[in-house]
C-alpha cells in the first residue's frame, strides 16, 4: 500500500459571500509532483494556502502524514512554500534567508552554514551569501527562494506559480530543473498554475480546478485524451464539443444526431441508450476532412478561416448551426481554400464522451 | 470548528482605548455641556437648554462667524491661487531638484509655527525691516500701519498654510499620466483648452484635498489673529479660548466649539462625496 | 552636456520659496542682533544667547517640552504602531470605522481638541501640569504615527511575513523577525514628526497646561504678547536648529539603512 503524505477531506471555504472552494477531496502520494491547473479565481491558491496553514477552512479537514493539521499554526507543520513573489526577507542577505528555519530550530551554527553551502550548491548560486535580495535577478531570487523552502526538508513543498513572473525561456529551463530538483531531493511538489502546457510537462498527476471544486484528477495523459468534462476539454489543448441525442447504436458506435448534423463516437465503456442526450469532445487534431460524404458522418461545413499557429494550420470552419469547429494539422490541408464546403468526420474512437452522469459509466 | 486563533484584537485595543476615552468620550461630553445653562458664576447647572445656540444669533457672534468664514475662504482662494502654480512647477522639475524643493517646502511644516509669525512680526511692525526697507528707498515718508491689520492675518493665514495646499496638488500633478494631456493635444486642444479640460480636471482632488487640508485650521489658529491682528480681529478660535480663558461661559465656549466641529465634518464628508476617495491626499 | 534652458517657472518656486523662509532668516539674524530693540542692525552679538541660558524660565520650558515631547512620542510610538499592526492583519467588518476614529485627533480642528481636553480634564477633576499634557500630546500624536507606520506595512508585501510563517516563526517571531526591522524606519520617521509636532504645539497646550507648567512655544507665545525682549529671538533660534536636527535625522533615517538605499521603500515613499 502506498503512503498518503497528505490528505484534503471535503474542505470547504468562503471569503464573505464567495465561495471559494465547495468541498474538495484529495489524497496525494509520498514523492508526486501534482498540479493544480485552473484559470485565476478557481481556488487553487486558496487550497495550497489551506495546507500551508495560512488560511482554515469553514469546515473539512487536513491530513499530513495520517495527522490530522487542520488547527496547526503554519510554522509547526512540515510543509513550505516558494510564494508566487519568492517573498525573500528583504533586510536580509541571501545566507541569512536560507539560514531562517534552520535558526528558528536552533540548529549548530556550524551545521547551519555548512547545510546552507550545500543548498547554495544545488541551487547553483555558490558565492551569493552575502547579497542583498535587491541586488538578485528574478531567476536567482527564484533559486534563493527554492533553497531557503527545501533547506529544511519538508515532506511537502507547495509552490504557487513559482514561474510565473520569469520570461518564456528562463521558465523553460526552470522547468527543467524543479522536476530534476524534485526527483532528486524525492519530496511531494504541490504545484499551482494557469499554464496547461507547463502542468502537462513536469506533473506526475494534475487536478483541474474549476470554480472551487475538483473537474478531474488524472495523470496528464488521461488528462488531455480522456477529458471527463468539457470543461477539462475546453481548458487543455483545442477541443471541438458536440451535444445532441442518441440515434442509433450499432457495433459499438453510436450515431448521435447534433444541430449540426449526424456524428459518430465510438460507446466504449458507457451504457448508452437510444434518444439520451450526450455531449462529447474531439481534438482539434483529430478533425479530418474529407470532399465526399463519409460514412456515419454527415457534417458539412464551409472552411470561414485558415492559418498558421506555431507551426501547426489552424482552420476553423463553420457547420449548420454556425458555433465554429477548428482542426489542426501540420500543413496537410494546405490546399483546402477559404469559403470551400467539405465534410468533417473523426475516427469514432477520438470522440469523447464528457460531462456524463456518474450513473451512466 | 477549529480555527487558527488571533489576537488581533489585543493589539488594537490600546489606540482605541486611548481615542475613545481621551477624544471621543471628551467629544460626546463637550456636546452635553453645550446643552446645559451656565451658572451665575462660572460653573454649570444640571438643566438642560438650547439658550449656548441661541446665542450664537446674536449680531456680534454672527459677525464674528462671518469674519472667520471669510478670512478662511479668503486664505483658502489664496493658497489655491499661490499653491497650485507652485505644486505643479514643482512636478515637473527634474528629480534631483525637485527632492530638493520638497524638503525646503516640509522644513516649515516642521518648525514652530510661532516662530514664523514671530518672524513676520518683526518684518511688519512699524519699526521694523519692511518699513525701514520702503523709508530708505524713499517710497514713504511716515512708517506704514501694517502689523495688526487684517491684512496682516490675512498674510500669517496664507503664510503659514501654504504649504498644505503645494503638497497635495504637487502629489496629484506628480501621479499624472501626461499621455492624457498629449491625447488631448493631439486631439485638437490648444495648450490652455488642454489644461483646462484634462491636467486642472485630474489634479482637482489635490485641490479639493488641499483645501479642508487649509480651510479647517484656519478656523482654528487663534495664536495668529492674537499677534498679527493685536487682537482685534475677533475669530471663532478667538471667541472660543475667550469664553473658555476669560469668560468662562464654558456652555458656550461648547456650544461653539460643536457648530464649528459639524461645519469641519461637513466639509470632511464633502470631500469624500467629490471625490469618492476615503483620505485626505497627505504627504505623509 | 548642455546646461538646462531657465525656466521662468523657477523664479516662481524661488520666489515663494524666499518668502518662506524670510521671516525664519530675520528670526536667526536678530538673535545675534546687539541692539536691544531689534529695528536697526547693531552689532554682532551672543549676549541673548547668554542671557537666555541663565534664565530660569526659560529653561524650565525648555526641560518641559523634551520631557513631553520625548514622553508623549515614546508611549504614542507604541500605541500606534501596535494598532497599525494589529489593524493591518486583522479583517474585521467594522475596520473603516475604526481607522475614522484613531485618526480623529488630527481630523478636528486642534482648537476644539484643546477645549475638549480642558473641559473633559476638569470634569475629571485631574490636576493641570504635566500629566494633562502628556495625555493631550499623545492623543495628537498616535494619528501620526499611525498612518506612517500603516503607509509602510502596505507597501510590505504579506507573503513576506507568510514566508517567516510557513518557515517555523510563530507569530511573536515573525513580528520581531521580519515586521519590525522592515516597519523601523517608519516608526523613527513617525516618531520624530510626532516629537516635532509635539515641540510645536502651542494651540492644545494652551489649554491643558497648568499655571506652573510651561513649554516653550507658550512661553514664547506669552512673552511675544507681552512685549518682546530678544531673548526671544535667541530661543527661537535654538527651536529651528532642534527642529532642523529633527529634519536632518529623519531624513538619514528613511533613506538608508547600512549604506545602502532600500529603494522599494523610497520609490513607495516618493509616490506619495
Amino acid at each position: 500500500m502506498v503512503e498518503n503524505i497528505l490528505e484534503l477531506k471535503d474542505i470547504t471555504k468562503s471569503f464573505g459571500q464567495t465561495q471559494v472552494l465547495r468541498g474538495i477531496s484529495l489524497s496525494i502520494q509520498k514523492g508526486e509532483f501534482i498540479t493544480f491547473l485552473g484559470s485565476s479565481g478557481c481556488g487553487k491558491t486558496t487550497t495550497l494556502r489551506i495546507i500551508a496553514g495560512l488560511e482554515s477552512p469553514d469546515s473539512g479537514s487536513v491530513l499530513l502524514g495520517g495527522e490530522d493539521v487542520t488547527a496547526v499554526q503554519p510554522n509547526k507543520r512540515d510543509v513550505n512554500t516558494i510564494f508566487q513573489n519568492y517573498a525573500l526577507f528583504p533586510h536580509m542577505n541571501v545566507y541569512q534567508n536560507i539560514a531562517y528555519s534552520l535558526k528558528l530550530r536552533h540548529v549548530p551554527k556550524d551545521e547551519i552554514k555548512r547545510r546552507v553551502g550545500d543548498m547554495l550548491e544545488l541551487v547553483q548560486l555558490p558565492g551569493y551569501e552575502r547579497r542583498m535580495p535587491i541586488e538578485l535577478s528574478g531567476g536567482q531570487r527564484q533559486r534563493v527562494a527554492i533553497a531557503r523552502a527545501v533547506i529544511n526538508n519538508p515532506s511537502v513543498l507547495l509552490l504557487d506559480e513559482p514561474l510565473g513572473a520569469l520570461d518564456l525561456q528562463l521558465r523553460r529551463q526552470m522547468q527543467q530543473e524543479l522536476k530534476k530538483l524534485q526527483k532528486r531531493l524525492g519530496i511531494t511538489f504541490i504545484y499551482i498554475t494557469h499554464d496547461q502546457e507547463e502542468a502537462i510537462n513536469m506533473s506526475d498527476r494534475i487536478v483541474v480546478m474549476n470554480e472551487g471544486r475538483f473537474e478531474q484528477i488524472g495523470t496528464p495523459g488521461e488528462i488531455y485524451d480522456h477529458p471527463k468534462t468539457s470543461f477539462v476539454a475546453r481548458f487543455i489543448g483545442t477541443a471541438n464539443i458536440f451535444s445532441g441525442q442518441v440515434k442509433r447504436i450499432e457495433g459499438g458506435l453510436a450515431e448521435i444526431e447534433t444541430p449540426d448534423g449526424l456524428c459518430c463516437a465510438a460507446a466504449g465503456d458507457y451504457a448508452l441508450r437510444e434518444g439520451q442526450r450526450v455531449a462529447f469532445s474531439v481534438r482539434s487534431e483529430n478533425m479530418l476532412v474529407a470532399k465526399e460524404p463519409v460514412e456515419h458522418f454527415d457534417l458539412p461545413a464551409a472552411v470561414s478561416e485558415n492559418s498558421y499557429v506555431g507551426g501547426m494550420l489552424r482552420i476553423a470552419f463553420t457547420p449548420r448551426a454556425g458555433e465554429p469547429i477548428v482542426s489542426s494539422k501540420h500543413g496537410i490541408h494546405a490546399n483546402i481554400g477559404l469559403g470551400e464546403r467539405v465534410n468533417l468526420y473523426w475516427k469514432p474512437e477520438n470522440a469523447v464522451f464528457v460531462d456524463m452522469q456518474e450513473a451512466d459509466a | 470548528m477549529k480555527k487558527v486563533k488571533n489576537y488581533n484584537w489585543a493589539l488594537v485595543l490600546p489606540i482605541y482605548a486611548f481615542t475613545i476615552l481621551f477624544v471621543l468620550i471628551p467629544l460626546i461630553y463637550i456636546v452635553v455641556l453645550s446643552l446645559l445653562r451656565k451658572d451665575i458664576l462660572w460653573g454649570v447647572t444640571n438643566e438642560f437648554t438650547l439658550q449656548n445656540y441661541r446665542k450664537m444669533f446674536d449680531p456680534v457672534y454672527l459677525r464674528t462667524f462671518a469674519d472667520s468664514l471669510g478670512l478662511a475662504f479668503g486664505t483658502t482662494v489664496i493658497t489655491v491661487l499661490m499653491g497650485y502654480p507652485f505644486g505643479y512647477f514643482m512636478a515637473k522639475l527634474a528629480p534631483k531638484r525637485r527632492a530638493f524643493v520638497m524638503l525646503l517646502v516640509v522644513v516649515p511644516f516642521w518648525t514652530n509655527a510661532l516662530v514664523r509669525i514671530y518672524g513676520w512680526m518683526i518684518i511688519l511692525r512699524a519699526k521694523g525691516v519692511l518699513n525701514h526697507l520702503l523709508m530708505s528707498l524713499g517710497l514713504i515718508d511716515t512708517p506704514l500701519k501694517i502689523l495688526y491689520t487684517y491684512g496682516a492675518v490675512l498674510l500669517g493665514m496664507v503664510y503659514s498654510l501654504l504649504p498644505f495646499m503645494i503638497l497635495p496638488v504637487y502629489t496629484s500633478v506628480e501621479k499624472m499620466d501626461w499621455s492624457l494631456v498629449e491625447a488631448a493635444r493631439d486631439l485638437g486642444a490648444n495648450a490652455a483648452q488642454a489644461f483646462l479640460t484634462v491636467t486642472l480636471k485630474l489634479t482637482l482632488p489635490g485641490v479639493l484635498s488641499g483645501f479642508v487640508l487649509v480651510f479647517v485650521p484656519s478656523i482654528g489658529l487663534f495664536f495668529i489673529s492674537d499677534l498679527l491682528g493685536g487682537g482685534k480681529i475677533m475669530l471663532v478660535g478667538n471667541l472660543i479660548k475667550n469664553q473658555l480663558m476669560q469668560a468662562r461661559d464654558w456652555p458656550f465656549g461648547a456650544a461653539l466649539s460643536v457648530v464649528m466641529m459639524i461645519m469641519t465634518f461637513a466639509i470632511i464628508f464633502l470631500y469624500r462625496k467629490l471625490t469618492h476617495s476615503s483620505d485626505l491626499e497627505e504627504f505623509f | 552636456m548642455k546646461r538646462k534652458k531657465f525656466h521662468p517657472s523657477s523664479l516662481y518656486l524661488c520666489a515663494v520659496l524666499l518668502l518662506m523662509y524670510l521671516p525664519v532668516v530675520m528670526v536667526v539674524i536678530y538673535s545675534f542682533n546687539a541692539s536691544k530693540s531689534d529695528v536697526q542692525w547693531a552689532g554682532f552679538t551672543l549676549g541673548w544667547y547668554q542671557k537666555m541660558i541663565h534664565n530660569e524660565s526659560l529653561m524650565d520650558a525648555l526641560r518641559n517640552s523634551l520631557v513631553l515631547g520625548v514622553s508623549s512620542c515614546a508611549i504614542s510610538a507604541v500605541i500606534g504602531t501596535v494598532g497599525a499592526v494589529g489593524l493591518a492583519q486583522s479583517d474585521f467588518k467594522t475596520k473603516g470605522l475604526l481607522e475614522n476614529v484613531a485618526m480623529l485627533p488630527i481630523m478636528i480642528p486642534e482648537i476644539i481638541l484643546g477645549m475638549v481636553f480642558l473641559a473633559f480634564f476638569s470634569f475629571l477633576g485631574l490636576p493641570f501640569g504635566m500629566i494633562t499634557l502628556i495625555i493631550a500630546h499623545t492623543a495628537f500624536c498616535i494619528p501620526y504615527i499611525f498612518i506612517v507606520v500603516k503607509g509602510r506595512l502596505a507597501g510590505i508585501d504579506r507573503s513576506i511575513g507568510e514566508a517567516a510563517r510557513d518557515l517555523g516563526a510563530s507569530e511573536m517571531r515573525m513580528f520581531f523577525d521580519i515586521t519590525l526591522p522592515l516597519i523601523a524606519p517608519a516608526i523613527l520617521s513617525g516618531s520624530l514628526l510626532a516629537f516635532a509636532m509635539s515641540l510645536d504645539d502651542v494651540v492644545i497646550s494652551f489649554f491643558v497646561t497648568g499655571a506652573q507648567t510651561n513649554t516653550l512655544p507658550i512661553k514664547i507665545y506669552s512673552q511675544i504678547k507681552l512685549g518682546v525682549s530678544p531673548e526671544i529671538n535667541a530661543l527661537c533660534t535654538v527651536m529651528l536648529a532642534l527642529t532642523f536636527l529633527l529634519i536632518l535625522l529623519s531624513g538619514a533615517l528613511t533613506k538608508t539603512k547600512k549604506g545602502k538605499p532600500i529603494k522599494p521603500t523610497i520609490s513607495k515613499e516618493a509616490n506619495q
